[in-house]
């Protein structure tokens, strides 16, 4: 916990020192910076559970533009309802983990190989149903026209602000998952289960623990997650962009590492995640407020991805 | 042992190791060992599980270099780094575990490490002209390009052997090559070796069979904790005083004096707690001999039994097959108080109240970066969790009752268990176990790698659960253990139950020689090492 902390701690007073002319002190840029850190903070709970589990899940991405697209088709195009639309989001990205981790579970399928699979699939399935056309306001017409659809409500909720502006709801969905998450590894049998399946996984199986089921359910709540975070993006971004996510995969592991979860499994926690989400997203919005170009940002995220991991194993030794 | 030529001792020895002494973290393996190996002989090495054998022939093979005394071939005076070195050296071991790549040709694994080559590029069609010369030698007639996980087991030990004699091999050093093999298949191998030995080869052969050791050896060597207990001209050991030699150690010390439980006395109408009729264990490999063969054994309430078997007797897979870690593969009757019961899963055999503390702790017994709480209660999980939501509190008790009752020493409850010593992780485990509240206990090796101290504690805790009306299944590899704990003793060789022992003609050497294989040997000492 220490270590993950000071990591996010310097990244704040980096933040503190370059200030971009007291943009740093502003309850906006820091309402910013959570809410362009919920759509990763939200795919890095999901993470945190399969990589505790000994696994990993690449398929994320592809799941958040696939959902994402899914939720614009229905929301914009179809009109439907957010009762029907949300339940029925949610049961596509439980089907995608479903599908890996049963692969992972009973196929015996290595979960690298299993989720790159599904990566490729879901990104895949987004462009067969979106005609590889981004899903938006705009439909376009066989004439080849465009009508002109208002923003559905749903959209606009997830994408609103409370407490007298000062928060993005996306950034309380965030907390939630990482709450259900915690509560799920630090309350629940399953959780146990799944510390141990990563830390021995012979062990956990020879102590009457059952490996598979316990492993498909933590693929399955990963694609859960992804879900919540593609229905935030495509809230966020007002379309379905079958492009969208690519990365976030990546994006959302290095939240976790840098954490300090070990991705040997049996190791790490959701607190750890929360810092390391933070810690990617806080860095990226004080390069952005500096005016840094991206090419350099990406640079200095991945030495920090490499020093905080070096701290964490410096830690054990 | 059927009298046969010695070999000429008046030939210098291909290899004499010399006061070979050996510690593995301030435990002496070896202490003062002196072994030779001369030209067209086989030298077997015989001893219990832990006497040493293994750790010997892996200093011969380069496997460990951090050891004292001398080791000369022919005469000169070496000291090898690595089995690399060994290999040029002439000396070439086939381990229990096979060194083969699984996934590479039978051409590649034999030219690995030492391929043919011009200017750096591999010479295939030249590999592929000696492979198959090579293996012709041993009568192997296989696609050299196949991979080498396709074929059977006895044909990649072949594989094994053929590349040490690519690698021109004079001393072979096998280490219980028979163990997964069929009888066709270890004809085939004693072929071999009497072949290797007319070209003037030395074999070191290590055996848990007496039958073999008729068979084969023209000198034994016998190491007992650590040391050697003599060497001998195979002519002149028969089977009672080889026996003796490995067994020989004096009961001494606190356990001669131990006071010993009452004999159970069983309810004359009541069922026994845990019956096996022709219980099997197949073999995962496609027609390989079944790891257990049609086992029947019954177990009263509060009775200890204990299951003497030697390396690959089957003993461990008889007890993991019995809790379900075989799944499918375990097929036969078990009966737990007379009633039939299914047992295919690890879930299945918690369910009906059995328990298995596995040989390994480590590997297979604890999860070692959990808390000592978190391993405590793992295997009673589902029962410390109703509707699934852990009880922090509950859980707390649970270990705590646990650490009292075992006298546990760590640093807390929530430490990580790997930061406890073996007899403490012991001590979880068998917490773990106890938790689930057992009416069988399947015990293996229950005292491996615990201090004396930390032993003596789980010896009274045996007895304790006994008097409970646990039903225990034991196996150790000390015989004096075996001896003071059980009520009653079985012996098993190659999957088999050989012969049973009760308390009053239960002698460590007709046990040794039942898991050795061999019809029952009258003790030469009667007397002195009946249990009480």
């Amino acid at each position: 916990m220490g270590r993950a902390l000071l990591a996010l701690l310097l990244v704040l007073l980096l933040g503190v020192i370059f200030n971009a002319e007291g943009a740093f002190f502003k309850i906006g840029t820091h309402r910013d910076a959570l809410r362009q850190a919920s759509v990763n903070g939200i795919l890095a709970c999901g993470m945190t559970l399969v990589i505790i589990s000994g696994g990993i899940d690449l398929s994320v991405g592809s799941v958040v533009a696939l959902v994402a697209v899914c939720f614009a088709l229905m929301s914009i195009h179809w009109g439907w309802s957010p009762l029907l639309a949300v339940p029925l989001c949610l049961l596509i990205g439980a089907a995608c983990g479903g599908a890996s981790g049963m692969l992972v579970a009973w196929g015996r399928l290595q979960p690298f190989i299993a989720t790159l699979a599904m990566m490729v699939f879901a990104r895949g399935l987004a462009k067969t149903i979106s005609g590889g056309m981004k899903v938006s306001t705009a439909i376009p017409n066989p004439d080849g026209t465009y009508q002109y659809v208002g923003v559905p409500s749903i959209f606009r909720f997830i994408d609103s602000r409370i407490l007298g502006d000062n928060l993005s709801l996306v950034t309380v969905i965030f907390l939630i998952c990482a709450a259900i998450a915690w509560l799920a590894l630090s309350r629940h049998r399953w959780g146990r289960e799944l510390y141990a399946i990563g830390g021995n996984e012979e062990a956990a199986r020879l102590s009457g623990v059952p490996v598979p089921i316990a492993k498909l359910k933590a693929y399955i709540a990963c694609g859960l997650f992804a879900a919540v975070a593609g229905m935030c993006q495509a809230a966020q971004e007002q379309q379905g962009d079958p492009e969208a996510g690519i990365g976030y995969e990546l994006t959302a592991i290095a939240a976790v590492v840098i954490g300090g979860t070990s991705l040997m499994g049996g190791r790490g926690g959701v607190g750890l995640t929360l810092l390391g989400v933070l810690t990617i997203g806080y860095l990226d919005k004080i390069l952005s407020i500096n005016a840094v170009p991206e090419a350099s940002r990406l640079m200095l995220t991945g030495i920090v991805i490499v020093v905080a991991t070096l701290a964490q194993r410096g830690r054990r030794g | 042992m059927p009298n046969r030529a010695i070999p000429a001792e008046s030939k210098p020895p291909l290899v004499r190791m010399v006061g070979i002494s050996k510690r593995f973290g301030g435990v002496p393996a070896l202490q003062e060992v002196s072994f030779e190996i001369y030209p067209g002989e086989v030298h077997v090495l015989a001893g219990e599980n832990g006497a040493g054998k293994s750790t010997l022939v892996k200093i011969l093979a380069g496997v460990y270099s951090d050891y004292e005394g001398t080791i000369e071939i022919e005469g000169k005076p070496v000291r090898f780094h690595s089995p690399l070195e060994a290999a040029a050296q002439g000396i070439v071991a086939i381990h229990q575990e096979l060194s083969l790549v699984p996934s590479m040709s039978v051409v590649d694994n034999l030219f690995l490490g030492t391929p043919l080559t011009s200017a750096g590029f591999v010479r295939q069609r030249d590999q592929r002209v000696r492979a198959k010369a090579l293996l012709d030698q041993l009568g192997v007639e296989i696609d050299v390009d196949r991979a080498v996980e396709e074929l059977p087991l006895a044909t990649q030990q072949l594989i094994e052997i053929a590349k040490a004699l690519g690698q021109k091999a004079r001393v072979l050093i096998m280490d219980e090559p028979t163990s997964a093999l069929s009888a066709p298949e270890v004809e085939r191998l004693f072929r071999l070796i009497a072949d290797l030995k007319a070209r003037g080869c030395g074999v070191v052969y290590i055996t848990h069979r007496l039958e073999e050791i008729e068979r084969l050896a023209d000198r034994i060597t016998v190491l007992r904790d650590g040391r050697r207990v003599q060497t001998a001209p195979a002519s002149e050991v028969s089977t009672q005083m080889l026996i003796h030699w490995m067994v020989g150690r004096e009961l001494e010390g606190w356990w001669a004096g131990e006071s010993r439980r009452a004999q159970p006395v069983r309810a004359a109408s009541a069922p026994p707690r845990l019956q096996l009729e022709n219980f099997t264990v197949l073999s995962r490999r496609h027609g390989g001999r079944p790891p257990v063969d049609s086992v029947s054994l019954s177990v009263e309430a509060g009775e200890i039994v204990g299951i003497a078997g030697l390396q690959g007797s089957g003993a461990s897979e008889l007890l993991m097959g019995l809790f379900g870690g075989y799944g499918r593969l375990a097929r036969g009757t078990i009966r737990l108080n007379g009633k039939p019961v299914t047992i295919h899963s690890p879930q299945q055999a918690i369910a009906n109240g059995i328990a298995l503390l596995t040989n390994d702790r480590k590997a297979t017994g604890l999860v070692l970066s959990l808390s000592v709480m978190a391993n405590i209660t793992l295997a009673d999980l589902k029962r410390l969790t109703p509707f699934g939501w852990r009880r922090p509190r509950l859980e707390r008790e649970v270990a705590t009752y646990w650490a009292n009752r075992l006298r546990l020493q760590a640093p807390s409850l929530d430490a990580p268990v790997d930061t406890l010593s073996g007899g403490n992780q012991q001590k979880v485990a068998l917490a773990k176990w106890l938790q689930t509240r057992p009416q069988v206990l399947l015990l293996d090796e229950p005292t491996r790698g615990v201090d004396v101290a930390a032993k003596r504690e789980i010896y009274e805790l045996i007895y304790r659960w006994a008097d409970e009306g646990i039903a225990i299944l034991l196996i150790t590899s000390e015989m004096p253990e075996l001896l003071m704990l059980s009520d009653r003793i079985v012996a098993m060789h190659r999957g088999r139950i050989t012969a049973e022992f009760t308390r009053a003609n239960a002698s460590a050497d007709a046990i040794l020689a039942a898991a050795m294989g061999s019809s029952v040997v009258s003790s030469p000492h009667p007397a002195q090492e009946r249990m009480p």
